[in-house]
C-alpha cells in the first residue's frame, strides 16, 4: 500500500519536468508550470478566474490599449524605469560587483506597484468596482490602496493581527489612501490567514469585486498574470545591465522570495541567459527547502505542512516573507534546476541591512535584505566566487521597517 | 458494533414507500442508492454535519444525529485553512486540530462503530494529496466512509482523485454554485456521485438570518438536469429554512447551526433534539 502510493507520489513529482531549455512562458491550459500551479478553488470562484484569465489574455496581447495605459502609468505615475545602481563601496566590501535594481525608488516604495496598476486597470476592464487584497508587510496593501484611489475603486485590505501590530505605519498609510483595513484574528494571524479571509470575502462579493492578489501565487491565472505584470523589473534590469557591461549578462541574479513576485519578475528577464538565478527565502519560511508539495490557496506548490497536510506557520522577522508556501513557478524552476533557493536567518538579515545602509546610503526593506544577507554569506564562504557580477533586486525601501529594526537592534 | 439498523427511529415510517435503511455493508453504506431510496420513498433528505474530533463526545453527537432521523451524515476532517468555511466551522476545525484530530484518528473512531446511514467525509484537498490518493480512499472506506466532499477540487482538478476514489469505492460529491453556467452544471451533475451538493449562496458556510434567493433558483436548475439526489447546503440555520430550501430540492445539509451548539457545550442529546426538530419540520413539509 505504502509503496504504491510512493510510486504515485513520485510520478506526480515528475510530471512536466522533462529536460529542455527552461522558459518562463505561458503555463499550460490548466495553469500548470511543470507539476505545479493549477486552479484548486471552490466552484463559486471558478467562473471568476475564467473571466479574469480571458480578460488578462485579451489585455496582454501585443499593442493593446491596456498595454499602452499600463506602460504610461508605470512611467508617469510610478516613476519607471527604476535605476540600476552600481554599488562601489558595497562591491569593495564583498569582493563581487553588486548592481542593485532599485524598486525601492518606485512610487509607494516597492515593486508591488507594478502589479496593482495592471490589476487595477483590469478591474476597470471587467467592470468591477471593488478590490480586496491581502497583505503581509503592508506593501501590497499600500499599493492596492494606492491603485484603488487612482482608479476610483473601493478597497478592503485583509491583514493578520500580528502584522497590523508590527506594521502600524503601513496600516495608517492604507487608511489615509481611503482603504479599509480588516485585521485577521484567525489561524496564525499573518499573511496566510489574510489570504484565507480575502478568499472568503471574494466568494461572497465576486460579482462586483476583483481579488487583487499580491504575489505569483494563488489559482491560475494569478501566478502567470502577476509574473507578467512584474517582468518589467527583469526586462529593464537586463537591458540596464547589458548597457553597463557592454552587452554582457551578470553571473548571478538574486532576489528575495516570499510568494515570489519580485523574484519571478526579475528571473523572467534573465531566464534565457547563463546567469545563475538565486531566490532567497526566510529561514523560518523556506517552502523550497523544507516544504512538501501540497495544495493551498488555489495552487499546487511546495508548502510547509505536517504529515497529515495541516499547514504550518512560517516564522520570520519580515512580515512579507512570512508565508508557508511559494509561487508554483518557483517550485517548477527549483525542480527543473534553473533556479536555486537559499535561506537567510533573521540575524544576518539585520547585519546585511546595516551594511547596505552604511556602505551605500540605502536602507532596504527587511525582505530584500534577505537576498543581500545570503549574498554576503555566499561571498564569504566562496560559493559566489570573488570578482563575480551580481544583479540583486532591491524590492523595497526600509522606511516601513525602521521601528521594528530599531527594536531588534536594541 | 451492536447498534443495528433497528436503532434508527423513522418518523413517518407509516407512509407507503417510506424510507428503509440500507443494510450496512462491509465498509459502510453506499451513498447514492441509500439517498435515492429515501427520496423515492417521498422523504426529504436531512444530512447533518459533525466536525470529526471536536470534543471527546463527537462520535456520540454523530450517533445522536443519526438516531434523530438523518438520512446520511457528513463528517468533517478538519483542515488548518478552511477557506470555504465561516467562523463556526473554522472554530470547530481549529478546536478539533488543537485536540489532536487527524484523519486516521477520526476514521479509526468511525471504523469502530456501525451506522445505518451513509457517511460522507468533508475535507480539503491537501489532506487527500498528503495522504496519497489511493491511500486516502482506503482510509475512508476502512472507516466506513463511502462519500467525499472536497470543495477546493473543481471539475478541472478531479483528475488524480476521481479515478482513485472510484476504484477505492468512494463516491465524490461535487458542489454546484449559483454562478455555475448551464453547460458546466450539466457536466458537474454527470460527474458527481452520491448526490449533487447545491451551494445555496455566494459565500462561505455559516448561519444566515434568511435563505438566499439564489437557493431556489439553483435547486430548480439542478433538478432540471439531473435525477441524482440534489441536496442544498450553506446557511441553513433553522427548520423553516430547511423546509424552504428543500421545496425544489431533495434535501438539506445542516452544519454550522449544529456545530454552534457543540461549541457552546451542548450534549449529544441536545444536538439530537435539534436534528429531530429539522426532521419533524421536513416530514411535515
Amino acid at each position: 500500500m505504502e509503496s504504491q502510493d510512493d510510486v504515485e507520489a513520485q510520478r506526480e513529482e515528475m510530471t512536466g519536468t522533462s529536460s529542455g531549455p527552461v522558459r518562463m512562458g505561458e503555463p499550460t491550459a490548466d495553469g500548470r508550470f511543470g507539476a505545479f500551479g493549477g486552479r484548486y478553488l471552490p466552484e463559486s470562484l471558478v467562473p471568476a478566474c475564467q473571466e479574469l484569465e480571458a480578460a488578462f489574455r485579451a489585455a496582454w496581447a501585443p499593442d493593446t490599449d491596456f498595454r499602452r495605459r499600463y506602460r504610461a502609468l508605470l512611467k508617469d505615475y510610478a516613476g519607471r524605469p527604476t535605476p540600476l545602481t552600481d554599488c562601489e563601496r558595497l562591491s569593495e566590501a564583498l569582493g563581487v560587483r553588486v548592481l542593485l535594481k532599485r524598486e525601492d525608488l518606485t512610487h509607494t516604495g516597492s515593486h508591488k506597484i507594478n502589479n496593482v496598476i495592471g490589476q487595477g486597470l483590469l478591474t476597470l476592464e471587467m467592470g468591477k468596482t471593488r478590490l480586496v487584497a491581502e497583505t503581509g508587510a503592508g506593501q501590497h496593501g499600500v499599493a492596492s490602496a494606492t491603485a484603488a484611489a487612482l482608479f476610483g475603486l473601493e478597497c478592503v485590505v485583509y491583514m493578520g493581527e500580528v502584522d497590523t501590530e508590527r506594521q502600524e505605519l503601513n496600516v495608517f498609510r492604507m487608511k489615509l489612501l481611503g482603504a479599509e483595513v480588516r485585521p485577521v484574528g484567525s489561524g496564525s494571524r499573518t499573511l496566510k490567514d489574510a489570504v484565507n479571509e480575502a478568499l472568503r470575502d471574494w466568494v461572497a462579493s465576486v460579482e462586483t469585486t476583483h481579488y487583487c492578489l499580491g504575489s505569483v501565487m494563488g489559482p491560475h491565472p494569478y501566478p502567470w498574470m502577476v509574473r507578467e505584470l512584474q517582468r518589467v523589473v527583469g526586462d529593464e534590469a537586463r537591458a540596464q545591465v547589458r548597457a553597463l557591461l557592454c552587452g554582457a549578462d551578470p553571473d548571478l541574479v538574486v532576489a528575495c522570495v516570499g510568494g515570489g513576485s519580485n523574484a519571478a519578475g526579475t528571473f523572467a528577464g534573465f531566464v534565457d541567459t547563463t546567469a545563475r538565478l538565486v531566490g532567497v527565502e526566510a529561514a523560518g519560511g523556506s517552502a523550497i527547502g523544507r516544504g512538501v508539495p501540497g495544495v493551498l490557496h488555489g495552487m499546487r506548490s511546495y508548502l510547509l505542512q505536517d504529515e497529515w497536510g495541516q499547514i504550518l506557520e512560517a516564522q520570520s522577522i519580515s512580515a512579507g516573507l512570512d508565508y508557508p508556501g511559494i509561487g508554483p513557478e518557483h517550485a517548477y524552476l527549483a525542480d527543473a534546476g534553473r533556479a536555486t533557493y537559499e535561506v537567510a536567518e533573521d540575524r544576518e538579515v539585520l547585519e546585511a541591512l546595516q551594511l547596505l545602509a552604511r556602505t551605500e546610503g540605502i536602507i532596504p526593506a527587511l525582505e530584500p535584505a534577505h537576498a543581500l544577507a545570503w549574498l554576503v554569506r555566499a561571498t564569504r564562504d566562496g560559493s559566489v566566487p570573488a570578482g563575480s557580477t551580481v544583479m540583486l533586486t532591491l524590492s523595497g525601501r526600509g522606511d516601513k521597517d525602521a521601528e521594528q529594526v530599531m527594536a531588534a537592534l536594541r | 458494533m451492536s447498534s443495528g439498523t433497528g436503532a434508527r427511529p423513522g418518523p413517518g415510517g407509516e407512509t407507503p414507500g417510506a424510507w428503509r435503511p440500507a443494510a450496512p455493508l462491509a465498509g459502510g453504506v453506499a451513498v447514492e442508492p441509500a439517498l435515492r431510496a429515501a427520496r423515492d420513498g417521498g422523504r426529504k433528505l436531512l444530512v447533518p454535519y459533525v466536525t470529526g474530533g471536536l470534543g471527546p463526545g463527537w462520535v456520540d453527537v454523530l450517533r445522536a444525529a443519526v438516531d434523530a432521523g438523518a438520512d446520511a451524515v457528513e463528517v468533517g476532517l478538519p483542515f488548518s485553512d478552511p477557506v470555504m468555511d465561516g467562523p463556526t466551522i473554522q472554530e470547530a476545525s481549529l478546536r478539533a486540530l488543537e485536540a489532536g484530530a487527524t484523519p486516521a484518528a477520526i476514521l479509526g473512531s468511525l471504523a469502530s462503530i456501525e451506522l445505518p446511514v451513509p457517511v460522507v467525509a468533508m475535507t480539503y484537498y491537501n489532506l487527500v494529496l498528503r495522504a496519497g490518493h489511493r491511500r486516502f480512499a482506503k482510509l475512508l472506506v476502512d472507516g466506513g466512509v463511502r462519500g467525499a466532499i472536497v470543495p477546493d477540487l473543481p471539475l478541472e482538478e478531479l483528475g488524480d482523485w476521481g479515478p482513485a476514489a472510484e476504484v477505492g469505492g468512494v463516491e465524490t460529491v461535487l458542489l454546484a454554485a449559483p454562478v455555475t453556467p448551464d453547460d458546466r452544471l450539466a457536466e458537474l451533475c454527470e460527474r458527481s456521485h452520491g448526490f449533487v451538493y447545491g451551494v445555496n449562496l455566494m459565500g462561505v458556510t455559516g448561519e444566515r438570518k434568511s435563505l438566499s434567493t439564489s437557493a431556489d433558483v439553483l435547486a430548480k436548475r439542478l433538478k432540471a438536469v439531473t435525477d441524482k439526489p440534489v441536496i442544498m447546503g450553506f446557511g441553513i440555520s433553522n427548520p423553516e429554512q430547511a423546509v424552504a430550501a428543500s421545496v425544489n430540492a431533495d434535501g438539506v445539509v445542516v452544519a454550522s447551526a449544529l456545530m454552534r451548539l457543540v461549541l457552546g457545550g451542548a450534549s449529544p442529546a441536545q444536538v439530537g433534539d435539534t436534528v429531530a426538530a429539522f426532521r419533524t419540520a421536513l416530514d411535515k413539509g
